[in-house]
This record gives structure tokens, C-alpha cells and sequence, in this order.
């Protein structure tokens, strides 16, 4: 049943040929990238929410009252630099150097929690002042999207402790690699939302 | 303490729902208890529980779907009989209930039925088809068919602790806000259908993955079953269109938990947005569902007109354009909300360019029984049934996309009929012919044919005998969801419909009794080969059950209908032993079922507004995903002469076949 | 209510389109539901006179044929479409005689009210015009979304809180017709059925006069008293309009959208916001 293979070609079936199942990486690293596509449609949404939503302030601060772009700027700083730090991890994953791995990874843990902690802070602020979410559907929708993304940002912070520690304990096997390859593209993929999401709603946002 | 939970959820002051209940749990304890006393239950955690291998996590999806069918179709008995007699009265059914209950039969059929449904079948079949050992993600497999439970459960809790929404099976608000729905039946709805919503994009991804990136050596994308290009571009839209819907549910969420403002009236909430988010998620879902009915009428139809499909390539481009244009037609479930002429004409132009792809499949299934040898068993009555019923369906589909033609039939009975029309003549029926198609390959041995064309009759003539009055009423004006009315003119048409469901009842009773009967007859309707419909596609080249690694060799590949080609190899040029070698297989693992354990309780907690079992169970299933990713050894090796055991009695029993019935 | 007895001009083309697609698409349909029925019977296996192609699976020419057939049908139906969703916009004004009603309706949990302005009286789940003028109808929500539908006129259109949408229909012919809402709203929602009296001019023109007379005053106020709240109205009332102005403020929502259920669900949710 199974053992009986064609040892010649059958002339017109000159397509491409087919190996068999792809290695483990491979497939890992594909089905992650999937998950992010739908995770990017997922924002969309929020985006489209906030596109619509704009100008729905029922009467109260619009977006040119209330974004600071500086610290805008420096959020956006630290993202990116917190980016780099995990290629630096990335690399140092590569050719299996436990120290550069887990110092790289800290400073990029480091620079999510002071995206983070900005962010809050933000967030507390305008709560304060009265802008929070529940006071127009323009906010809803502000805090939504840039709340989402701050989710993420907290998830893939314990998920990078949790990776530190799994490195520690285990070392560099092939199935933490695997996972290390799919956090490395979280954390990259975050960025790239955040600069959409610093385009379309801080520096649009400021112009409204 | 325990947030807004107290005694009063219980319903202690209606009948109809506590006893319901009552039987429920009565009937779950006892089942529970006979698994512990008769000591089946380390067998059933060991083998099914934690496993997670594809065809378990398939059949138990697939039996997951045939319960809750039992649940929404006693709504549907509910709801028929309450508009039978509730002319000029206020029937049995007080509002409050009748609302639930609606919304509650939409809301299973859908997600809890139709969904597992596909995906259990889309899970046993196309590792088998593709020739391979299992999906990309085994655990992962696990962890989303028990979140999927997880959701059922929450939805069938709603009965007996608290109330389901009111709103119907999609919660338009403003109705579903929390000032016009303060109780906790939007809330049941929203995290069932959350939580739910992961499982689903996670067998999305596993499903996707495994199509693309797992096919055994030879088998290029062309040379693929039929089944694995609908179950490609039925995942496809999945991963598309399941992030809409876990959105849009978010932002109903957060308006009612935080007081945001996404859809309500006040504060500039925009009730015409969630239209459009859920309905672009709505109608990829409805192809979704109807895309990997249309693989199994593919396998079904060839297999049981002895010829390969016709038109392969022609099905492939047809499949992939009705994937690609299901995403640009959302519009036409709201022709009448305004959106002007030009809009409503171009999305009522594009839902009807979907009835080109799916037009050339029928003419293809068709062109596929001519000149063919058609054997009539249960599968191919299945397919038959549904050519003809989807085509009626198919008919009143482009008719509510002309505009001016929904303008008159919008939300009325009609639609109701055309909906239903296609999901039980399309999904339903293609469920039922895989089911009955592929029984013997998950169990080792045939369901019985005559109950299975008894259920067949029954299902296909209570179908038009239900839902043809429907179309009729709606004519008369009527719409849909109310609990009573007194225009006498609908009640003769109503009552026609009631006996209908009666009729669909009895088919259902038939495969109930079809089931157990099988059971019990198992020996007589034993599948010795593994190939008992002389089929066409690799999954007939396994044994019934397959071993766990499914084939000891993996094939190799050379053209369309792998399986049909083998066998004329094996009867011309004789069966080589291959050189078998120890296969490594992917641990049982119970991370799907405890994360699924602290996901339900996540989600009760949160809709009873009990805030620190919420915390606990968000911090258990994190704890389990660590454990889960702590574990030094996640495969087994099966050695060698274990795999050459099983194979050789496979082969054996092959060969006395083949020689028995010289060339078939 | 059957659509497919129409009374107006507007229900008139809606069912033409209807029927004329339905024929367009059974003259496809019921060959091939013909020809699954000849091909499963003649080549059924029992049938050993049919001959058996066991690999004929692909024929260009049947390609083009089988491409073609659907496509052109939804050409046909295409340009339908696009003519028919032009030509019967619900907003696009129709014909009639004179200058025509203006109406204003507001859909209440769960109750129609139609505000007359220019004849300055309202009525709640009765709806009376005269017979050949145009119906111009502007259409909100008190409350939750709904959709205003009167089966033998014509087209249906959702009715939504803080939002005006607009419909214009004309009744051709005297008689009692009835409305529904087809869109559920809530637990009242089977009571949303209102009447339709098509009346003669001079009738219409004695029913406003004889209106404006009620003792029963529609402001604001009353509004909110008598209408907001959650109900099922027993009869049907009707008002003389001291507030001209009241659909905009309800529209703009100068007067806030309607309360939910006065006490919370049975399910002991005490903290409802």
C-alpha cells in the first residue's frame, strides 16, 4: 500500500516537485506569522473604530487638546530602541551567547516598561482631566486602539521574562529557538503598529 | 463577594427552563458517574481528554456539534410551536423567554453546531488526505477544541444560572447596550463567543499551516483532494474574518463594562458601525461554514460516481474566488439602512457575482455524475438532496440581493427560509454526508444504511415542509421574531411549519437510533480494509481506525486522486513491504483542557462580575501555558516493529480484498 | 400585508423586480434541478446500458458553458440591480398629486408616533394619508434601531436614534392597510403593528382639521410623560402638535434617547449603570 513509489517520471507531469512536510522552524515560524496577520486585522478594526469615531467628541477635548507629542516621541523612542535591543537578543540567540542573550533582553524589557510606564501615565492623566473613555465615543476609541496595542506591549513583557527564564533554565534548545524566533516578530510587529498608530492617531490626531 | 451572582439567577419561578436544566444535569451526573464506576475514566483522559492527536480532537469536536444540534433544534421545536399557537394569544412563551430562546437557537446553530461541525471534520480528514501524521499544531489543536467547549458550556450555564440575551443571535445595539439589556444575557453572549472566538482562529491557523506547509512528498497544491482546497480557503477566511468579530465583540464590551461609547446612543456611538464590522465578519462566516460542505460533495460525488471530479482546476478557481469575493458583499445585510443607490448596487452586484463561482461547482458535481457508475448510499443521497435544496436556496440569495427586492423582504420569514435553506440544505446536509462518510474511517466500522436513509427523507422533506411556508408568510408580510401576532392570514402557513419540524425531529430520532443501532451491530458493519467505498483520496489508504501515526510510510505522490492510482499500481506491478522505522508522535498533553478549565471560569467570573476569580483564572491559565512550555520531552517514539505490526495486518487484510474481488 | 398585492407605485416596481428576477433565475434553475434528476437516475449503477467514462474530467468547452450560463444570468440581474436600486431609492421623490404629507415618525419602545407638522397634529400606531399625494416621510428612533415598513407600499427603512433617515412612497388606492416595525426591538416588539388608512383628499383634509381639535396636547413634555418610557400603548391616541420643532429635538437628541426597563432583569444585577 504505501511502499510502492513511481521510480519514473510520467511524461507532462513536469510541475513542481513537492519534498514533503516542511522542517519544524519553518512551519513554527509560518503559523506565527499567520497569528500576527490576524492580529493586524484585529487592529484594523480599532482603527477603522477610530477613523469613524474621529470626530465624535460630543463636545468635550478633541485630539489637538490633548496628545503630547512629546512624549509621543520619546514612546516612540523607546520602542524602537527596545526593537533593536531584541535583535541584538536575536543574534546573540544565534550564536548561543547566554550573557549578550539575557542582557539584550533586559534592556529591551527595560525599554517596554518605560513605554509602558508612559504610557499609563498618559492614560491617568487624561482620566484625570476628565477626557477618559467613557466621555466621548472619539475617546472610547482612542483608548481602545492605543490601549490594545499597550496590552500587547504587557503581554509580550511577561512573555519575554517568561523567555529569559526559560533560557536560563534550559539553555538554548531547539524548541526554545523556535519560540524566541516567534517573540522576536511579536516584539518587531508591535513596533510596526506603533508607528501606524503614532501616525494616524497622534500626528493626524494633533492636526484635527 | 461574588459580584452580582446570588440565588435569584436560579429560575426557580419558570418551569420550562428548570426542568430543562434539571434533566440536563441530571442526565450529565449520570453519565459521569457510570464513566467513574466503571472505571473508563483513565481511559477516557489518557485516549481523548488530553490527546492530541487530530482525529480524537476531530471526532470530539464533531460530537460536540451533534449535542448542542440536540439544543438548538429543541429551541427550533420551541420556537415553532409558540408561533403555532400564539395567534391572537400570548402562547406558552411569556417575551422575556421567547427572546432567549431565539437568540440562543441562532447563536448555537451557528457557532456550536455548523462551526465544530466543519472543523471536526476539516481536523479527522485532511492530515489523512494531505498523507501525513498529523496537523502543524497538535496542542495547540487541543487548546482551541476545548475553548470551544469552553464557550458551549457558558452558553448552556446561561439556561439555569442567569438569563441569555435577548437581542437575537447578533446583539445590534443599541438593544444590547447596557441601559436596554442591563442583565447578563449580552454579557453570557459576549465572552461564550470571545472566548469561543480564540479556539476558532487557533484551528484557523493549525488548519492553514497544515495545508500549506504539511503535505506529503509529491503532493503539490494541484494534486490536493478537493476537500483540502475548500478547507485552505474556508481557514483562510477564518484568520481574515474571526478578528472582526473578536473586535467588534470587544468594543460591545467595553461600552458595557467601562462605559465607552462605541455604539450607544449618547456621547456620538455610531450603531451603523457595528452593523458593518459584524456583518464583515458575518458574511465570510456563512462561507466559512459552507466551504468545506462544498470539498465533502466533492469527495463524495466522485467516490460514489466511480470518475474523478470534473474539472479540478476549474473547482480550485471557483473555490478561491468565492473565498476572495466573500469579503466585498457585507452591505447586503442592511440594503435598507440608507446607504443610498450607488452603494447598495455595487454590494448587491458583487453578492451576486458569488453566484458564478458556485454555480459552475453545481454544474461541475454534475458533469461529475455523468457517464459515471452512481451508487446510491447514504453519502450520495446526502449530496443529491443538497444540490438540488442549495440551488432553491441559492435562488432566493440573489433575489434578496437585487435591493429593491430586499426592500420588501428584509428581516421578513422569507429571508429566515433563505437562510436556512442554504446553511441546512448546504452546511448541514454536507455535515451529514461527511459524517456518515467518513464513520467508518474514525471508528473502524459503517453506520447502518437503511436508518441512515430513513433520517436522509425525513430531514430532506421536513426541510421543504418547514420552510417553504416560510417563504409564503414572508410574502404576507410577516417578519421575523415575533412571539405572537394576529394577522390570521399567517396561521395556516405557521402551523405547516410546525410539521415540518416535527418531521425533522423523526430524522433526527433516526440518527439517533442509527447511531446506537451501528453500535451495537458494530461486527456485522466492520470495516476490514479501511477502504469501504472504494475511495479515490489517501485517507482510504490508512486502516479503519488509522494506527496514531497514521501511515507507516508517508506516500509518495504523483497525481490527482493519490489513493485511486495506487490501487491500480498495487493490482498491475504487486505491493512492496516498505522498510519500516520507528515514527516519533507529539506527547498527549492536558494544557487544552486546563487552560479551557480557567478560560470558563474567566469568563463566568466576568459575566457575574466577580472580580478576583477573574484575576485567578487569568493567572492559572498563564501558569498553564508555563508549565505547558516547561516540559523537557514533548514527543514518544513508536519503534519500529510496533509500526511494522500494524501495517502488516492492514496490508494483509488489503490484499485478501484486492484478490477476493479481483479488479473492482 | 401582502407584498405582493401592492397599493402604491413604489411596492408596484419593488414586486415587478421580484418576480421578474425569480424568472430570470428558474429558467437556469429548474433545467439543471431537471437535469441532476436525469443524470442521477440514467447513471445509477444498476443501469448497465449507460455508458461509463471512468477519466473524462475536463472539457473546455463545457468549461465555457458552464462559466458563461451563471454569468450571464447575473449580468441580466446585474444591470436590474444597478437600474432598480436607482430608480427606487427609498429616498427618491415620487410623483403625485399636489405638493404631498409630510411625515415625521419616531419609533418608541415599543410604539410608532407620526407627527404631522405642516397640519400640526400627531398620532401614535395610526397612519392616515391621503390617496395620489407623496409621502415624505423622515424617520428616526427613540430608542433602539427599528425599521418602518408598510408591506403594500413599499420599500422598508431602518429608523435609528439621532439620525434621520428618509423614505417617500405614495398609496394609490382607499383602503386599511397595516404596518409593522420589521426589525426586533425589545420584548413589546410584536405589538408594533400600526394601521394605514389611504383616505380621499377631502377626507385627509377633515380628519387633520377634526385632529387638531384633541383635547390631548404632543410637546416635549408629554412626550417625555406619556411616550418615552417603555409601553405598550392600549389605544390609539392622537395629539394636536403645540411643539413643531419636537422631531428635530428628538432627532438631534435634544431630547435624550429613551430609558431601558425600569428595573433591572431578573437576574438580581444591582448595579446597573
Amino acid at each position: 500500500m504505501t511502499a510502492t513509489t513511481i521510480a519514473h517520471e510520467i511524461p507532462g507531469l513536469a510541475e513542481a516537485t513537492h519534498e514533503g512536510p516542511a522542517p519544524k522552524r519553518i512551519v513554527t515560524g509560518y503559523g506565527f506569522w499567520i497569528f500576527l496577520l490576524s492580529d493586524m486585522v484585529m487592529f484594523s478594526c480599532f482603527f477603522a473604530a477610530y477613523a469613524v469615531l474621529l470626530g465624535q467628541t460630543a463636545g468635550g477635548p478633541s485630539g489637538a487638546d490633548l496628545f503630547n507629542l512629546r512624549n509621543v516621541a520619546i514612546e516612540t523612542i523607546c520602542l524602537l530602541l527596545s526593537s533593536f535591543a531584541c535583535g541584538m537578543a536575536s543574534i546573540a540567540a544565534e550564536v548561543r551567547n547566554h550573557f549578550w542573550f539575557q542582557v539584550s533582553m533586559a534592556v529591551t524589557c527595560v525599554l517596554g516598561l518605560a513605554f509602558l510606564t508612559i504610557e499609563f501615565r498618559e492614560f491617568a492623566d487624561l482620566v484625570a482631566r476628565g477626557a477618559g473613555p467613557s466621555r466621548s465615543a472619539f475617546l472610547s476609541a482612542f483608548f481602545t486602539l492605543v490601549g490594545c496595542h499597550g496590552l500587547h506591549v504587557s503581554g509580550g513583557t511577561l512573555w519575554l521574562l517568561t523567555m529569559m527564564a526559560q533560557v536560563f533554565a534550559k539553555g538554548f534548545r531547539a524548541d526554545i529557538l523556535r519560540r524566541l524566533l516567534c517573540f522576536a516578530l511579536f516584539w518587531h510587529a508591535l513596533d510596526i503598529i506603533w508607528v501606524a498608530v503614532f501616525s494616524v492617531v497622534y500626528l493626524l490626531g494633533s492636526a484635527v | 463577594m461574588f459580584g452580582k451572582l446570588t440565588w435569584a439567577a436560579i429560575p426557580f419561578d419558570q418551569p420550562i427552563p428548570l426542568a430543562a436544566g434539571a434533566v440536563v444535569l441530571v442526565v450529565i451526573l449520570a453519565v459521569l458517574v457510570w464513566v467513574v464506576v466503571a472505571g473508563h475514566l483513565p481511559y477516557i483522559w489518557r485516549e481523548w481528554i488530553t490527546s492530541v492527536d487530530h482525529k480524537r480532537i476531530g471526532v470530539m469536536y464533531t460530537l460536540l456539534a451533534c449535542v448542542m444540534l440536540l439544543r438548538g433544534f429543541s429551541d427550533a421545536i420551541m420556537m415553532r410551536a409558540q408561533q403555532a399557537v400564539a395567534f391572537q394569544s400570548n402562547g406558552f412563551l411569556p417575551p422575556e423567554h421567547y427572546n432567549q430562546i431565539f437568540s440562543a437557537h441562532g447563536t448555537i446553530m451557528i457557532f456550536f453546531v455548523a462551526m465544530p461541525f466543519v472543523i471536526g471534520l476539516m481536523n479527522l480528514v485532511v492530515p489523512l488526505q494531505l498523507g501525513v501524521r498529523d496537523v502543524a499544531f497538535p496542542t495547540l489543536n487541543s487548546v482551541g477544541f476545548w475553548l470551544t467547549a469552553t464557550g458551549a458550556l457558558l452558553v448552556n450555564v446561561s439556561l439555569v444560572v442567569g438569563e441569555f440575551a435577548r437581542t437575537g443571535w447578533l446583539p445590534y445595539p443599541p438593544l444590547s447596550e447596557l441601559n436596554y439589556s442591563p442583565g447578563v444575557g449580552v454579557d453570557y453572549y459576549l465572552w461564550s463567543l470571545e472566548i469561543s472566538g480564540v479556539g476558532t482562529l487557533v484551528a484557523g491557523i493549525n488548519l492553514v499551516t497544515t495545508v500549506l506547509k504539511i503535505r506529503t512528498k509529491g503532493m503539490t497544491y494541484m494534486r490536493m483532494p478537493m476537500f483540502c482546497w475548500t478547507t485552505l480557503a474556508s481557514n483562510l477566511l477564518i484568520i481574515a474574518a474571526f478578528p472582526i468579530l473578536t473586535a467588534t465583540l470587544a468594543m460591545l464590551i467595553l461600552d458595557r463594562y467601562l462605559g465607552f461609547h462605541f455604539f450607544t446612543n449618547e456621547a456620538g456611538g455610531n450603531v451603523m458601525m457595528f452593523m458593518n464590522l459584524i456583518w464583515a465578519w458575518g458574511h465570510p462566516e456563512v462561507y466559512i461554514l459552507v466551504l468545506p460542505a462544498f470539498g465533502i460533495f466533492s469527495e463524495v460525488v466522485s467516490t460514489f460516481s466511480g470518475k474523478p471530479l470534473f474539472g479540478y482546476r476549474s473547482m480550485v478557481l471557483a473555490t478561491m474566488a468565492i473565498c476572495v469575493i466573500s469579503f466585498m458583499v457585507w452591505l447586503h445585510h442592511f440594503f435598507t439602512m440608507g446607504a443610498g443607490p450607488n452603494v447598495n448596487a455595487i454590494f448587491g452586484i458583487a453578492s451576486m457575482i458569488i453566484a458564478v463561482p458556485t454555480g459552475v461547482k453545481i454544474y461541475n458535481w454534475l458533469f461529475t455524475m455523468f457517464a459515471g457508475r452512481i451508487r446510491f448510499t447514504t453519502p450520495m443521497m446526502w449530496s443529491i438532496g443538497f444540490m438540488v435544496t442549495f440551488i432553491l436556496g441559492g435562488l432566493t440569495g440573489v433575489l434578496v440581493a437585487v435591493p429593491p427586492a430586499d426592500f420588501l423582504l428584509h428581516n421578513s420569514l422569507f429571508l429566515v427560509a433563505h437562510f436556512h435553506n442554504v446553511i441546512i440544505g448546504g452546511v448541514l446536509f454536507g455535515a451529514f454526508a461527511g459524517y456518515t462518510y467518513w464513520f467508518p474511517k474514525a471508528f473502524g466500522f459503517r453506520l447502518h444504511e437503511g436508518w441512515g436513509e430513513a433520517a436522509f427523507w425525513l430531514w430532506l422533506i421536513g426541510f421543504y415542509v418547514a420552510f417553504m411556508p416560510l417563504y409564503t408568510v414572508g410574502f404576507l408580510g410577516m417578519t421575523r421574531r415575533m412571539q405572537h401576532y394576529d394577522v390570521a392570514a399567517w396561521k395556516p402557513w405557521l402551523d405547516i411549519a410546525s410539521i415540518g419540524a416535527g418531521l425533522i425531529l423523526a430524522g433526527i430520532i433516526c440518527q439517533i437510533v442509527q447511531l446506537v443501532v451501528s453500535i451495537r451491530n458494530r461486527a456485522a458493519l466492520r470495516d476490514l480494509t479501511g477502504d469501504p467505498w472504494d475511495g479515490r483520496s489517501l485517507e482510504w489508504a490508512t486502516a479503519s481506525p488509522p494506527p496514531v501515526f497514521n501511515f507507516a510510510f508517508m506516500p509518495d505522490v504523483t497525481g490527482e486522486d493519490a489513493y485511486w492510482a495506487m490501487k491500480r499500481r498495487v493490482r498491475q506491478e504487486g505491493a512492496k513491504e516498505p522498510d519500516y522505522k520507528p515514527i516519533e508522535m507529539p506527547r498527549n498533553s492536558p494544557t487544552g483542557f486546563v487552560c479551557a478549565f480557567f478560560a470558563t471560569s474567566v469568563g463566568f467570573a466576568l459575566i457575574w462580575h466577580i472580580w478576583w476569580i477573574a484575576i485567578l483564572g487569568l493567572i492559572g491559565a498563564y501558569a498553564t501555558f508555563v508549565v505547558f512550555a516547561w516540559r523537557d520531552h514533548d514527543e514518544y517514539e513508536i519503534p519500529a516493529d510496533e509500526v511494522a505490526r500494524l501495517d502488516r495486518a492492514n496490508l494483509a487484510a488489503r490484499r485478501e480484498l484486492l484478490t477476493a474481488a479481483g479488479s473492482l | 400585508m401582502n407584498i405582493l398585492d401592492p397599493q402604491g407605485p413604489i411596492a408596484a416596481a419593488d414586486k415587478t423586480i421580484l418576480i421578474d428576477s425569480i424568472a430570470i433565475m428558474l429558467a437556469i434553475v429548474l433545467p439543471t434541478i431537471a437535469a441532476i434528476f436525469a443524470f442521477a437516475f440514467y447513471f445509477r449503477k444498476s443501469n448497465t446500458r449507460a455508458f461509463y467514462w471512468p477519466n473524462w474530467e475536463y472539457s473546455g468547452r463545457l468549461e465555457l458553458v458552464v462559466w458563461s450560463i451563471p454569468a450571464l444570468t447575473i449580468i441580466l440581474l446585474g444591470g436590474v440591480a444597478w437600474i432598480g436600486s436607482h430608480q427606487l431609492d427609498p429616498a427618491r421623490p415620487v410623483a403625485g398629486t399636489g405638493e404631498g404629507v409630510t411625515i415625521q415618525v419616531v419609533s418608541l419602545d415599543w410604539k410608532w408616533l407620526f407627527i404631522y407638522p405642516d397640519q400640526r397634529i400627531a398620532t401614535v400606531n395610526t397612519l392616515t394619508v391621503p390617496i395620489g399625494s407623496p409621502l415624505h416621510f423622515q424617520l428616526t428612533s427613540a430608542s433602539v434601531m427599528n425599521v418602518f415598513f408598510i408591506p403594500q407600499l413599499g420599500s422598508m427603512i431602518y429608523t435609528m436614534n439621532g439620525m434621520v433617515t428618509r423614505l417617500e412612497l405614495r398609496a394609490d388606492e382607499v383602503g386599511n392597510y397595516k404596518g409593522l416595525s420589521a426589525h426586533f426591538s425589545g420584548d413589546g416588539f410584536p405589538d408594533m403593528l400600526f394601521d394605514v388608512q389611504v383616505v380621499s383628499q377631502t377626507d385627509f383634509a377633515s380628519f387633520a382639521s377634526n385632529t387638531i381639535k384633541s383635547d390631548r396636547a404632543l410637546n416635549g413634555d408629554s412626550y417625555r410623560e406619556e411616550l418615552l418610557r417603555q409601553s405598550v400603548p392600549k389605544g390609539k391616541t392622537v395629539y394636536r402638535l403645540n411643539d413643531p420643532l419636537l422631531f428635530h429635538d428628538i432627532a438631534t437628541q435634544k431630547i435624550p434617547p429613551g430609558p431601558g426597563p425600569r428595573e433591572a432583569a431578573n437576574t438580581g444585577a444591582n448595579d446597573v449603570r
